[in-house]
C-alpha cells in the first residue's frame, strides 16, 4: 500500500460497487468477504446459542424438583454435555473471536480484508457441519461425560456419541486455529501505515492476546482428543486404566487448552469493553497501556494455571501450590482493566443505551465471577466447592454475565455499522433487563447450593435444595423469554429498521469513519487516521460530531 | 469517607455472618471457613465497591438532554493506577500465604511426604510383586477388597480396641454407584462410613471402574478416587452425626444417585458398634474363606452375603459392572 494524501482521492484500485454485491444471497455462499464471514459468524453462532439455551432450560426443567422426572438419567448427562459443548465451542469462541474479530479487525486497523480471505472463508464453513454432527449424536445416544469427557468414564459410556463429540471439536478446533493464524499476521501486517501498535484499538489488543492462546494451546486439545478416540475405538490404553494408561494425563492434556479457552472467550470481550465504555461516556479509555498490556499477561498468565481445575485429582501438593498462586495473580491484570474501565466512565457523560447497559452488566457482573474465581482459586476452599453448583454458578458468570452480556454489548454497539440500521432502544432495554434479572435468579443462589453440599451434574438431588433450585428454574425461563424481545427486534431492526448514518455514536475509532455497512473493500480510497481512537474531548467538543437524532443532516469528515 | 466506612463495616459483619456453610463437622473444616469468611469479607468489600461505583455512575453522570459535549479528555493516572495494581497484588499474596497456611494446617502438604511413602500400598506390594502400580483394575479392584480378609480374624469376644497412635486407616472403594469401606485392622466392610470422633483418619482411595470423588460437605473435604492409582484424605471428625458422603465427580447416569453416610461416633461408641461388625461378619467371613480363593470372587460374590449389613441396596448390587475390562471388551 502507498501512503496517499488525506484528501478522498479517486481510488486506484478498481472497486465493485459495494451494494450490488453484498445481497441476502451472499451471506449463504462462500464470501471472502471479512464483514460477510464475521456476519456469517455471528447468525450462526446465535442459533447455536438459542439451542444452547434449549438444552440449558430442558436441564432446569429437570431439576426443578429434586425427583428424575423429565427426562431419563442418561438423555440428562447428554443434555448437559452437549448444552456446555455448544456454549463454549459454537457459541462464546466463535462468536467473540470468529464473528467480532472478523468483522472488526480488519476495519479497525484500516486493511481492506484479512491476510487469508479464503483461509478465513474455510474456517467458518468448518463450523456449521460440525455442529450439526454435534446435533445428531442425539440420534445415536448422545455423548454423555460431560463438556470435560474424562476417561474412563468417556472411553465406555454412549461410544458413538463420544466419538461424533471428538470428531466435532476436532473441526471446531481447527477451524479456531486458522481463524487465530488469521488475527495473528492480519494485526501484525496489515496494520495501515502510521498506525502503530499502541494506536490500535484495545480490541485489537485483545485479539491479539486471545489469538495468541489459540494457538499455543488448541493444539494439545486436539492430541488428547485424538488419543482419547483412539482408547475407544482401537483399545489403545493412553488414558484407560484397564489397560495402564493413567486418567489424569487425559485431565492435564484438556485443562490445557481449556483452562485458556476461558482466557480466549473473554479476553475479546474485555476488548469490546474498552471499546464501548469510551464512545458512551464521551471520555478517552483510562490507561490504554495498562489495559493492552495486561490483555497480554492475562493471555501468558492463563497458559499456566491449568491445574487449578485438578486441585482433588490427587495432583501433589507443591504443585496445588504453584498453581494457586499463579492463579490468584491473574486476579491482578484483570483487576486492572476493571479499575480502568471504572475510572473511564467516571465524570463521563453516559448515554445509557441498549449497548452500554449491556457493557455495564458486563462490568458489574463480570466482577462476581471474578471475586468468585480468586476464591476457587484457594487450595483449601476449592476441595470443598470442586465439582459442586459454587463452579457453576461461578463459570456462568465469567461466561454469561461476562461473555453474553459483552457480546450483546457488542452487537447493540456494531449492530448500525453492520447492517445500516439502527436497533430499537426500548426493546433493546427491555431486553437488557429481563436478561440481567433473570441471570441472578437463576445463578446466584447456585452459589449457596454448592457450599451446602450440592455437587454438580446430577439429574437427582437432596430434598433440602428444592426450594432454591425452583427459583434457578424460575430465573432459567425468564432468560429463555428474555431472547424474544432481542431476536425480534434484531430481524426487524435489520429488515425495516431507522437508517444509521455512518457514525451514530460519534465514535474514533476507524470502522466508524467508513459507510455504514462499509463498502466490499472497508474504506473508499485510502483510510485516513483522524485522530487517536480514544481521543475524546480533545478540543472541547469539536471531536464530537453531533448525535443522529438531535442534528439531522450528517456533517461532512 | 463515609461511605468507605461502611463499606468496610458492612464487608466485615457480612464475613462474619455469611451463613453459607453447612456445620462444621471436622477440625479442617475450621481452619478452611475462616479462610472463606476472610475471602467473603475481601469480596464483600468489593463488590460494594464497584457496584456502587456504577450505580453512583449511572446517576450522577449521565448525560444530559441535549449536551453533545464530550467528557474530560483524561488518559490515565499513573500513581492511581500503581495503587490498584499493588492493593490487589498484596492482597492476593496474603491469601496466597493464608491459603498456604490452611493447607498445612489441614494436612495437605503433609499428604505429600506420605503419599510418597504409601506410592506403592503395603498389601498391594505383597499382592502383586513387580506389578505397576498402575495395575490392570481387575487385579487391583477385588484384590484391594480381598485384602479386608487376610489379617487374623479378630475374635468376636475379645474387646475391641484402636489401634496405636498413628493416623486410623480406612480403605474406601468407589465404584459404580457405591462406596465400599473396609477397615484393615479388623476386615470388617461397610457401605456406610463409621468413624470415631477426636481421631485423625486416613481414608486410602481406590476406584474401581470410572472416577468418583469422596465428598462430606459438613467435612469441607473432596478428594477424586481414580482407577489405578491410590489417592488418600484426613481428617479428624469433631461432631458426633451423621453426614452425607457425596460422590463429586461424574461417574455415570446414577451419578446424583451415589450416595451414603458418614457416621462419627464417640470412641466407645465405634468400639462398641466395630465389636458388633466383627461378630456379625465373622461366621460370614470364614465361610467366604473356606469356600472360595478370595482373589478369584467378583466384587458381588463378596458383597452378596454382606448386603444388609452394608446397607446397600439390592438394586445397586445388580448393577455392580464387572470389572471393566470385560465391560469394555464386550
Amino acid at each position: 500500500m502507498t501512503t496517499q494524501t488525506p484528501t478522498q482521492s479517486t481510488p486506484t484500485r478498481s472497486h465493485p460497487e459495494p451494494h450490488q454485491e453484498t445481497t441476502w444471497r451472499t451471506y449463504f455462499s462462500f464470501s471472502t468477504d471479512h464483514k460477510v464471514i464475521g456476519i456469517q459468524y455471528l447468525v450462526t453462532t446465535f442459533v447455536f446459542y438459542l439451542i444452547g439455551g434449549a438444552l440449558a432450560t430442558a436441564v432446569r426443567t429437570e431439576l426443578a424438583t429434586p425427583e428424575v422426572d423429565f427426562v431419563s438419567r442418561e438423555l440428562y448427562n447428554g443434555l448437559f454435555t452437549v448444552h456446555a459443548t455448544v456454549m463454549i465451542f459454537l457459541w462464546i469462541v466463535p462468536a467473540g473471536t470468529g464473528a467480532f474479530g472478523n468483522y472488526l479487525l480488519p476495519l479497525m486497523i484500516g486493511a481492506r480484508d484479512m491476510a487469508f480471505p479464503k483461509l478465513n472463508a474455510v474456517a467458518f464453513w468448518m463450523i456449521p457441519p460440525a455442529g450439526v454432527l454435534l446435533m445428531l449424536s442425539f440420534i445415536w445416544g448422545a455423548p454423555a461425560a460431560g463438556w470435560t469427557s474424562y476417561p474412563p468414564l468417556s472411553i465406555v459410556t454412549n461410544q458413538v456419541g463420544e466419538m461424533i463429540w471428538i470428531l466435532s471439536l476436532l473441526i471446531l478446533g481447527t477451524s479456531s486455529i486458522l481463524g487465530a493464524v488469521n488475527f495473528l499476521t492480519t494485526i501484525i501486517k496489515m496494520r495501515m501505515p502510521g498506525l502503530g501498535f499502541n494506536q490500535m484499538p484495545l480490541f485489537c489488543w485483545a485479539m491479539l492476546a486471545a489469538s495468541a492462546l489459540i494457538l499455543l494451546s488448541t493444539p494439545v486439545l486436539a492430541g488428547a482428543l485424538i488419543l482419547l478416540s483412539f482408547d475407544i475405538v482401537a483399545g489403545t490404553a493412553f488414558f484407560n486404566p484397564t489397560g495402564g494408561g493413567d486418567p489424569v494425563v487425559y485431565q492435564h492434556m484438556f485443562w490445557f487448552y481449556s483452562h485458556p479457552a476461558v482466557y480466549i472467550m473473554i479476553l475479546p470481550v474485555f476488548g469490546m469493553i474498552s471499546e464501548i465504555l469510551p464512545v458512551h461516556s464521551r471520555k478517552p479509555i483510562f490507561g490504554y497501556k495498562a489495559i493492552a498490556y495486561s490483555s497480554l499477561a492475562i493471555s501468558f498468565l492463563g497458559l499456566v494455571v491449568w491445574a487449578h481445575h485438578m486441585f482433588t485429582s490427587g495432583t501433589p501438593p507443591w504443585l496445588r501450590m504453584f498453581f494457586m498462586i499463579a492463579t490468584m495473580v491473574i486476579a491482578v491484570p484483570t483487576g486492572i482493566k476493571v479499575f480502568s474501565w471504572l475510572a473511564t466512565i467516571w465524570g463521563g457523560k453516559l448515554e445509557l443505551n441498549s449497548a452500554m447497559l449491556f457493557a455495564l452488566g458486563f462490568v458489574s457482573m463480570f466482577v462476581i465471577g471474578g471475586i468468585s474465581g480468586v476464591m476457587v482459586a484457594a487450595v483449601p476452599f476449592d476441595i470443598h466447592v470442586h465439582d459442586t453448583y459454587f463452579i457453576v454458578a461461578h463459570i456462568h458468570y465469567v461466561l454469561f454475565g461476562g461473555s453474553v452480556f459483552g457480546l450483546y454489548a457488542g452487537i447493540y454497539h456494531w449492530f448500525p455499522k453492520m447492517t445500516g440500521r439502527m436497533m430499537n432502544e426500548f426493546w433493546g432495554r427491555v431486553h437488557f433487563v429481563l436478561t440481567f434479572i433473570g441471570f441472578n435468579i437463576t445463578f446466584m443462589p447456585m452459589h449457596k447450593l454448592g457450599l451446602e453440599g450440592m455437587n454438580r451434574r446430577i439429574a437427582e438431588y437432596d430434598p433440602k435444595y428444592a426450594a432454591l433450585n425452583l427459583v434457578c428454574t424460575i430465573g432459567t425461563y425468564i432468560l429463555a423469554v428474555s431472547t424474544f424481545p432481542f431476536i425480534f427486534n434484531a430481524i426487524w431492526s435489520w429488515w425495516k429498521g431507522p437508517k444509521a448514518s455512518d457514525n451514530p455514536w460519534r465514535a474514533l475509532t476507524l470502522e466508524w469513519q467508513t459507510s455504514s455497512p462499509p463498502p466490499v473493500e472497508n474504506f473508499v480510497g485510502e483510510p485516513v487516521l483522524v485522530t487517536e481512537p480514544y481521543g475524546y474531548g480533545l478540543n472541547g467538543s469539536a471531536q464530537g460530531i453531533p448525535l443522529e437524532s438531535e442534528v439531522t443532516p450528517s456533517p461532512a469528515t | 469517607m463515609l461511605a468507605g466506612i461502611a463499606l468496610t463495616l458492612v464487608s466485615l459483619w457480612y464475613g462474619q455472618n455469611h451463613g453459607l456453610m453447612p456445620l462444621e463437622g471436622s477440625e479442617e473444616s475450621l481452619p478452611i471457613d475462616s479462610l472463606f469468611d476472610l475471602m467473603m469479607t475481601i469480596g464483600t468489600g468489593l463488590f460494594l465497591l464497584v457496584q456502587g461505583v456504577i450505580i453512583v455512575v449511572m446517576i450522577r453522570f449521565r448525560r444530559r438532554q441535549g449536551d453533545l459535549a464530550d467528557g474530560p479528555h483524561i488518559e490515565g493516572n499513573i500513581p492511581l493506577e500503581i495503587l490498584w495494581t499493588a492493593i490487589p497484588a498484596m492482597i492476593v499474596m496474603i491469601l496466597a500465604v493464608y491459603s498456604f497456611e490452611v493447607y498445612r494446617q489441614i494436612g495437605g502438604l503433609g499428604a505429600m511426604d506420605h503419599a510418597m511413602a504409601h506410592a506403592q500400598p503395603k498389601q498391594q506390594m505383597a499382592r502383586l510383586a513387580g506389578a505397576a502400580i498402575a495395575a490392570p483394575l481387575a487385579e487391583t479392584g477385588p484384590t484391594s477388597l480381598a485384602d479386608a480378609s487376610s489379617p487374623e480374624p479378630v475374635l468376636p469376644d475379645s474387646t475391641y480396641q484402636l489401634p496405636g497412635d498413628a493416623p486410623y486407616e480406612i480403605q474406601a472403594l468407589g465404584l459404580q454407584y457405591a462406596w465400599i469401606f473396609t477397615y484393615p485392622d479388623t476386615g470388617v466392610v461397610t457401605g456406610e462410613l463409621h468413624v470415631p470422633v477426636g481421631r485423625e483418619i486416613l481414608l486410602n482411595i481406590n476406584a474401581q471402574d470410572v472416577l468418583h470423588a469422596f465428598w462430606v460437605p459438613e467435612y469441607r473435604l473432596k478428594q477424586d478416587a481414580i482407577p489405578g492409582r491410590q489417592t488418600e484424605i484426613r481428617f479428624t471428625p469433631r461432631t458426633e452425626g451423621e453426614y452425607p458422603v457425596i460422590c463429586a465427580e461424574l461417574c455415570g447416569p446414577y451419578h446424583g444417585a451415589m450416595k451414603t453416610k458418614v457416621i462419627a461416633h464417640s470412641p466407645q461408641e465405634f468400639a462398641a458398634w466395630m465389636q458388633e461388625q466383627q461378630v456379625a461378619s465373622a461366621s460370614g467371613l470364614e465361610q467366604a474363606i473356606a469356600t472360595v480363593d478370595p482373589a478369584q470372587r467378583s466384587v458381588e460374590q463378596i458383597l452378596a452375603p454382606h448386603v444388609e449389613s452394608l446397607g446397600i441396596k439390592p438394586e445397586v448390587l445388580q448393577q455392580l459392572h464387572p470389572p471393566m475390562v470385560h465391560a469394555h471388551a464386550s
